[in-house]
């Protein structure tokens, strides 16, 4: 009789610690950063304002009520992909606690890995965040058509946000003539990571043209100081992601923009002479015996976050060249350590500093008529539940206080021309520029085709590629070609 | 003492009958009004709240069944032990069977009717067997099927043979038996630093190299080998298939041990001897005598074994993300269903799935009625 009490007594406190567990953990309140210091005296005096102050109108009727504190003590949550203890979440959380200051509103910001099938799984379960990163447009547009998004346009300044960001950044969140997402923050891909001091050593210089990157390769593997490219792709479910980043950006400098945006489309098949053309100047450097770090094995097998960790090897760099976003810079060798130690650290604290040790180059054009073209992708925040306080994140999200902290710490791009300049530190200012002075910006086109192709066939078919060591590609890409969905 | 007469009878099973629903209504009500708890602090509040939903939830269903027993005894006696059983049986069976059997006819249903405007209804059926990616996944899960539950069941077999007459038998099981304690998850991430590969020239951090190319290391120096260079375990095709049923074996072969050493001792020792006083082997009283006498259970093993291979995702998407050739059926689901948000093709997979571990499942069910159990 006493064991069945006992047995029946543990099982109900199982079930109640089983209840309580639920909400407490993950939630990433942002108080635990410490004190907060006031950004550099260059910044927009918002920092100024607290709660109850009466604002100068930011031009957004919910923020600039969030301001006068009608919405103090309110929660917020926010999701974003950004990985659990990475820089980029760190610096997020920073980026949001002027807005948490300013209106008492509390800011649940979610890290989450797995995130793509987190995000569906809670929608389709009606636990959707009230507002969720995404990197892919075609991902807002599924969300948007199954009816789980607000729109923004019925009551948001939608004229000031036309006015206050590049156009082609506001385009990409309207779905059907309505704005669903707010693009957030951008990164340019056509730049190449390169180590300072190896290159000074040795008497290389920087490559301007497509040849002399194939020559500087060539020196690099005849002076016998290991291989010129650091290439890797692995990234678990994404596998084959970086792959397609290469093919854009070589497709964006031999074909006009008009050929990429019906790529796109699909209005050209996929496996169009054009883009077999591309494929064969990446093989050039892919594929050449030599030119890649540990030939076509390492590339599948290799994590995507320690490709360049040969450049930071003993004896001197083993791979000489990067080509990837800013936000590998936290990956660098005894950098992931020391930010996994301290996501706090700031960038001239690094092991490995940005601009002194390693600096970049832009990915030099191949043919000379289609000029200087920047790949770059983006994320939105879009909204999935309605309430005032969470409309006025979404505003705060669209003015450049909301860029300023993450700007300071390093390693933002933000799409808003609103944006002082003199925020910016290296690398951004020169990625800007790079941007402002492109012959045409491409926006990621994986991103953009259907899911099947763009988070499918198009990674698989790179990761065979790549296991097949560049052997048929026409068999591969028309395999791409093939899946394309009909209707 | 008087029986009661029956309408008094029928009258007060009417009455708690009433009582329990409005009781499990207002019950419910409570536990969905947020405000009721609220003034009891964010904790206490799910306390109470698990509380009160524990009681309803137990308390409710004990009160239901309390009322249906009484509802019946108020009708005439024969009517009573004819109704009995089934208000007792049939509320779970239901219950069962709206959890089971309405999700497994709506993806059949949404097999057939998730097409494109116009197309017919085996338009998903058609599209899973063209397509190449699918037809490699469905060969996988045929390798998977005939290799790893066989080779569970000889290793398993073998092991609770030899370690039948060893003295420290069960510590040697338990080395055996822990890997069936490690989720697939994890059997995975150990099995991907197992298998990791790094460049020739960089020290190995996976086991497997190292121990490759230390060996060959030696070969080399020995004279006998020119080069040994780091294998990419996981991406070799096909034999990276092999590597990720090792995994399964290696969590599975716990299960088939015990089991069979469990029949192994169920052998009535005077056969043995009657073999031994024939003239019989070891291995011969062994594989005449002992293998056939357990066979049922080495049917169940195999047959266990098989249903969870056929399910097998975790390890495959784990490791390699179902890429250079190791997709399995299981994996394709998930990545139609997540990535792809095409319902029509993952739902597919469900039912391809669902009808390639049917036949398992009826012998399986025949196997357990032979030996006796649930006949």
């Amino acid at each position: 009789m006493r064991k069945r009490w006992l047995i029946a007594t543990i099982t109900a406190l199982g079930l109640i610690v089983a209840a309580c567990g639920g909400d407490t953990e993950g939630t990433t309140t942002t108080e635990a950063t410490g004190a907060t210091e006031a950004p550099g005296t260059t910044q927009a005096g918002e920092t100024s304002t607290t709660a109850g102050e009466a604002a100068e109108a930011t031009g957004y009727d919910h923020l600039d009520q969030a301001l006068a504190g009608e919405f103090d003590g309110a929660t917020v949550e926010i999701w974003a992909q950004w990985l659990p203890e990475s820089s980029e979440a760190s610096n997020f959380t920073y980026t949001l606690e002027p807005f948490q200051e300013a209106t008492g509103i509390t800011v649940n910001f979610q890290p989450t890995p797995d995130y793509e099938t987190a995000l569906q799984v809670a929608v389709d379960g009606g636990n959707a965040p009230d507002l969720a990163q995404i990197a892919q447009p075609g991902k807002m547009h599924q969300y948007a058509e199954s009816g789980s998004l607000v729109s923004l346009s019925d009551w948001f300044n939608t004229e000031k946000l036309q006015a206050d960001m590049v156009p082609a950044f506001y385009e990409l969140g309207l779905f059907e003539d309505n704005l669903y997402g707010v693009y957030y923050k951008t990164d340019v891909k056509s730049i190449v990571w390169y180590p300072v001091q190896g290159f000074a050593d040795n008497g290389y210089e920087v490559p301007t043209t497509w040849d002399d990157l194939i020559a500087l390769g060539d020196q690099i593997v005849a002076d016998g100081n290991g291989n010129p490219w650091c290439i890797s792709i692995e990234s678990q479910e994404a596998d084959g992601w970086v792959a397609t980043d290469w093919m854009e950006d070589i497709l964006l400098r031999t074909a006009p923009p008009e050929v990429y945006d019906q790529w796109i489309s699909h209005e050209i098949p996929f496996n169009d002479p054009e883009v077999l053309e591309a494929a064969e100047y990446m093989s050039q450097i892919w594929f050449t015996p030599d030119y890649a770090y540990g030939g076509n094995t390492y590339i599948n097998a290799t994590w995507i976050g320690e490709t360049q960790d040969p450049m930071f090897a003993e004896g001197g760099p083993q791979c000489w060249m990067q080509k990837q976003a800013a936000w590998i810079g936290g990956f660098w060798g005894a950098n992931r350590d020391a930010l996994a130690d301290d996501p706090d650290l700031p960038t001239s604290e690094w092991p490995v500093k940005p601009e002194t040790d390693v600096d970049f180059f832009y990915f030099p054009p191949i043919e000379e008529e289609f000029g200087t073209p920047v790949l770059g992708a983006a994320d939105m925040f879009v909204m999935f539940n309605d309430r005032p306080e969470v409309r006025a994140l979404m505003e705060w999200l669209a003015t450049p206080e909301a860029a300023s902290g993450w700007i300071e710490r390093g390693g933002f791009l933000s799409p808003l021309t609103t944006v002082p300049s003199d925020w910016y530190v290296y690398p951004n200012t020169q990625l800007s520029e790079m941007v402002a002075g492109a012959t045409t910006v491409g926006f990621d086109a994986s991103d953009l085709m259907p899911a099947e192709v763009g988070a499918g066939t198009f990674w698989s078919g790179m990761v065979d590629w790549v296991a097949a060591n560049g052997e048929g590609t026409e068999e591969i890409f028309q395999s791409i070609e093939d899946s394309w969905p009909t209707g | 003492m008087r029986p009661t007469p029956s309408g008094l009878k029928f009258l007060r099973a009417l009455l708690v009958a009433a009582a329990v629903i409005a009781a499990l209504w207002l019950g419910l009500g409570v536990l969905r009004d947020p405000d009721v708890f609220s003034a009891l602090g964010p904790t206490l509040s799910k306390l109470g709240q698990a509380l009160v939903a524990m009681i309803l939830g137990v308390g409710g269903i004990w009160a239901l069944f309390y009322a249906a027993n009484v509802m019946i005894e108020a009708l005439p006696g024969r009517a009573t032990e004819f109704l009995r059983p089934y208000v007792f049986v049939v509320p779970g069976v239901a219950v069962v069977s709206l959890y089971l059997i309405y999700p497994t006819v709506g993806t059949v249903v949404e097999s057939v009717t998730a097409v494109p405007e116009g197309a017919d209804a085996l338009t998903n059926y058609r599209q899973a067997f063209t397509n190449g990616e699918v037809l490699q996944a469905m060969r996988n899960n045929l390798v998977w099927l005939l290799v790893a539950p066989a080779v569970s069941v000889v290793i398993g077999l073998a092991f609770a043979a030899l370690v039948d007459r060893v003295r420290r038998e069960a510590v040697a099981k338990s080395f055996v038996f822990m890997p069936l304690a490690v989720s697939f998850v994890g059997a995975a991430v150990i099995w991907r630093f197992m298998y990791a590969w790094k460049p020739p020239g960089q020290s190995q951090i996976g086991v497997l190299n190292a121990i490759w190319v230390g060996a060959g290391g030696v070969l080399v120096d020995l004279g006998l080998l020119t080069e040994v260079e780091p294998v990419a375990w996981l991406q070799v095709i096909p034999w990276n298939t092999l590597a990720l049923i090792a995994i399964m074996v290696w969590l599975q072969v716990g299960l088939a041990m015990v089991i069979l050493s469990a029949a192994i001792k169920g052998v009535p020792p005077e056969l043995i001897e009657a073999a031994r006083i024939d003239g019989a082997s070891e291995l011969q009283s062994f594989f005449r005598i002992t293998v056939p006498s357990i066979r049922g259970s080495i049917l169940t093993v195999f047959t266990t074994i098989a249903i969870a291979v056929l399910k097998v995702f975790d390890i495959i998407f784990v490791t390699t993300g179902g890429n250079f050739d190791t997709s399995v059926v299981a994996v394709r689901m998930y990545q139609e269903m997540f990535r792809f948000r095409n319902f029509g093709q993952a739902t597919t997979m469900a039912v391809i799935l669902l009808i390639a571990v049917l036949p398992i499942m009826v012998l399986n069910i025949r196997n357990l009625r032979r030996q006796g159990i649930g006949s």
